[in-house]
């Protein structure tokens, strides 16, 4: 028996779980703030260009638009300016062994839930390996916060009048993970790879200056983080094949083992 | 002195809804000239050019020269009831439902004699003034009204078939966002609507005014994004079978022309609100709209839009978001057609530019936004298609009326 034909007899029987990491597509999925002077991200949206009536009788079909950022979404190095000059940055040529790859899940959700602008530091990390053990090179991290669970309200972004609230990694932690742990890419559940609060931080945005401009990859947006283990799971990743994109909506999953 | 007209009823479940219907719609070229006056709530009348004649009806040739060259000319309102008639009986399927019916005859006093409605409070005979409005097929109809305001004169039954009055009926603001959606909302809600929904988009982002929306003691605020078919479909289907009067306040603007920007995605975001939003709350809303015309004390009666005055010539300093607006100008003259089938009223309101944050780097004249508000309100209570607010507004129609290619170079800079 092959390992591929193992992987999936394991699926079959539920030796292995699939998770879906993904929230649904919908029009009200809340996207990246920018000061509105600047061009803005398009959310979600859906026309209905027939639905089995006049406009054609027996298919139903819609067109959609979004901006390559909308949605659970991955983010290619060319998304930043720090890695608008790195070879195969865009998502029509990442190289397709990163996007299905081991990941470790860094579960902080309690000190989230304690303080909304929760930042992650190199010492959270080495703690979290004190418990799991190091994270080896090419895996990928995804920080869990439990933040999925607050879409749909106005916690989730956490917007005032001085921006958004909602926790994410400080540099010093991004830079160990991408110099010293190898990772591929940094995923969260807030809708974008740095803290809410992340313009304010040095470098600006740190997560993705420093993940892009070392040609790493960002996810954001993602669902279900606490159905993963710390360590075990695959992540499998694949965007959509846009020529030139810096990004894209995605289904992202992970095979779980256990039942 | 006319009877106030009460709050009415909830509807009767098992009662059919009226269908719509409209006064005789054929008018000769001639009169359509009136009616174009009437649009604006001005009061014109033919005068020859070669002898002088002021003229009614409409003519095409002056009944005492037989000159042809006739002018319209905006004339003086005040005159005398001569003589009346109630009309208790006719055969027209309209009138039929609404009599019985005054109507009389009224001498100006630069000399012409009118057919003309009669409001309630008007004796005869007596003084007046004579009032030219659109009537629900879209055409000048002359109404001889008090000299002075009289006690709930808006609610005198002849006038309120001429008028979108907002009293007692169920307003929607579509964007409680902006400082004019706010203002319209409070200036809605004191001219006696019995509900006003106020639409907001992106909830999770808060706003300036949030608070003074949520003080207002008849508003209901509603999830509602216009560049979102299916936020708009559902609220539509909350509320579109009691949305009485439509006012869409939202208008998404940005500096610019053609060239001085790069891409389009800015520009695309303001045809998605400023014209695809209209068109997705007149897919959604106007149905329902056009079948309740005629329904009872709350019928549907208007679709209000505010749309900057550069819909009529493009000001190319901010020239995309012009664009949008002579979009969005056609869109309401399609809608203005299509919506007449249940006598509802798609009225413009042409603003200058607005004292707003977009607006900020520009000087005076600014339009306030409750300018803007009891503009649409004075429009709804007299049935006015196209207002113009602000001196910038009144400045632009009027150079349009002369010579639109002039006006499009002087707006050029």
């Amino acid at each position: 028996m092959s390992v591929l034909d193992s992987l999936t007899a394991e699926i079959a029987s539920g030796g292995v779980r699939i998770v879906d990491l993904t929230h649904d597509l919908t029009p009200d999925f809340p996207v990246m703030v920018l000061p509105p002077e600047f061009g803005q991200c398009q959310p979600f949206r859906m026309e209905e260009v027939s639905r089995y009536d006049a406009r054609g009788p027996a298919w139903y079909w819609n067109n959609i638009s979004m901006s390559e950022h909308a949605g659970t979404h991955f983010d290619a190095p060319a998304h930043w300016v720090s890695g608008r000059q790195l070879p195969n940055g865009t998502v029509d040529s990442l190289p397709l062994d990163k996007l299905i790859a081991p990941v470790c899940v860094l579960d902080f959700s309690a000190e989230s839930a304690a303080d909304r602008d929760f930042l992650l530091t190199r010492a959270h990390v080495e703690a979290w390996e004190g418990d799991h053990g190091t994270i080896a090179p090419g895996h990928w991290v995804l920080l869990r916060t439990d933040w999925y669970k607050l879409v749909g309200t106005n916690a989730y972004l956490g917007m005032e009048k001085d921006g958004a609230h909602s926790p994410g990694p400080d540099a010093d932690a991004i830079r160990f993970l991408v110099e010293e742990r190898g990772i591929i890419g940094f995923g969260t559940e807030t809708v974008g790879t740095d803290a809410g609060q992340g313009a304010h931080l040095s470098p600006p945005y740190p997560a993705h200056y420093i993940l892009h401009g070392a040609g790493r990859y960002g996810l954001q947006c993602l669902a279900n983080l606490d159905e993963l283990p710390p360590k075990g799971a695959t992540l499998i990743c694949p965007p959509l094949k846009i020529r030139d994109g810096s990004g894209s909506p995605l289904r992202v999953l992970a095979l779980v083992p256990g039942g | 002195m006319t009877d106030p007209i009460a709050a009415p009823p909830r509807k009767d479940p098992q009662q059919r809804t009226r269908s719509p219907l409209l006064p005789p719609v054929p008018r000769s070229r001639a009169a359509l000239l009136m009616s174009a006056a009437a649009a604006r709530g001005e009061l014109h009348l033919q005068g020859c050019l070669s002898c002088g004649a002021r003229i009614y009806p409409p003519r095409d040739a002056c009944p005492t020269c037989l000159s042809v060259r006739l002018a319209w000319q905006k004339v003086p309102d005040r005159g005398h009831v001569i003589a009346e008639t109630t009309v208790r009986t006719t055969t027209d399927a309209y009138f039929r439902e609404r009599t019985p019916w005054r109507v009389g005859t009224v001498r100006l006093d630069i000399g012409p004699v009118l057919m003309t409605h009669l409001h309630g409070d008007v004796e005869t005979p007596g003084p007046c003034r004579v009032r030219a409005y659109l009537d629900k097929s879209g055409n000048a109809v002359l109404m001889a009204l008090p000299e002075q305001e009289t006690p709930n004169m808006a609610d005198d039954p002849e006038l309120r078939e001429l008028t979108a009055t907002p009293k007692h009926r169920r307003v929607l603001v579509t964007d409680g966002r902006t400082a004019v959606g706010q203002a319209t909302a409070h200036a809605l809600s004191d001219a006696g609507a019995s509900i006003v929904f106020i639409g907001v988009a992106t909830p999770w982002l808060p706003f300036d005014g949030q608070d003074t929306l949520t003080a207002i003691p008849n508003a209901q605020i509603v999830p509602l994004d216009l560049t979102d078919a299916t936020s708009v479909r559902e609220l539509a289907g909350e509320i579109g079978g009691k949305t009485d009067i439509l006012i869409n306040t939202a208008d998404h603007v940005r500096p610019g022309g053609i060239l001085s920007r790069q891409g389009l995605t800015t520009t695309r975001d303001e045809f998605e609100i400023n014209v695809f939003g209209l068109q997705r709350l007149a897919q959604h809303f106007g149905h329902g709209m056009v079948g309740r015309g005629a329904d009872g004390v709350n019928s549907a009666v208007a679709l209000v839009d505010i749309l900057p005055v550069y819909a009529l010539a493009n000001w190319s300093a901010w020239g995309a978001h012009s664009a949008s607006a002579a979009a969005r100008h056609s869109v309401l003259q399609c809608l203005r057609g299509e919506m007449r089938a249940g006598g509802v009223r798609v009225m413009s309101i042409f603003t200058g530019p607005v004292d707003d944050d977009w607006r900020q780097p520009l000087p005076p004249p600014k339009v306030a936004p409750s300018a803007v508000a009891q503009a649409v309100v004075h429009a709804l209570e007299n049935g006015t298609e196209e207002s113009f607010v602000g001196d910038i507004a009144k400045d632009v129609l009027a150079r349009w009326q002369v010579d639109p290619k002039t006006l499009e170079r002087e707006l050029q800079g």
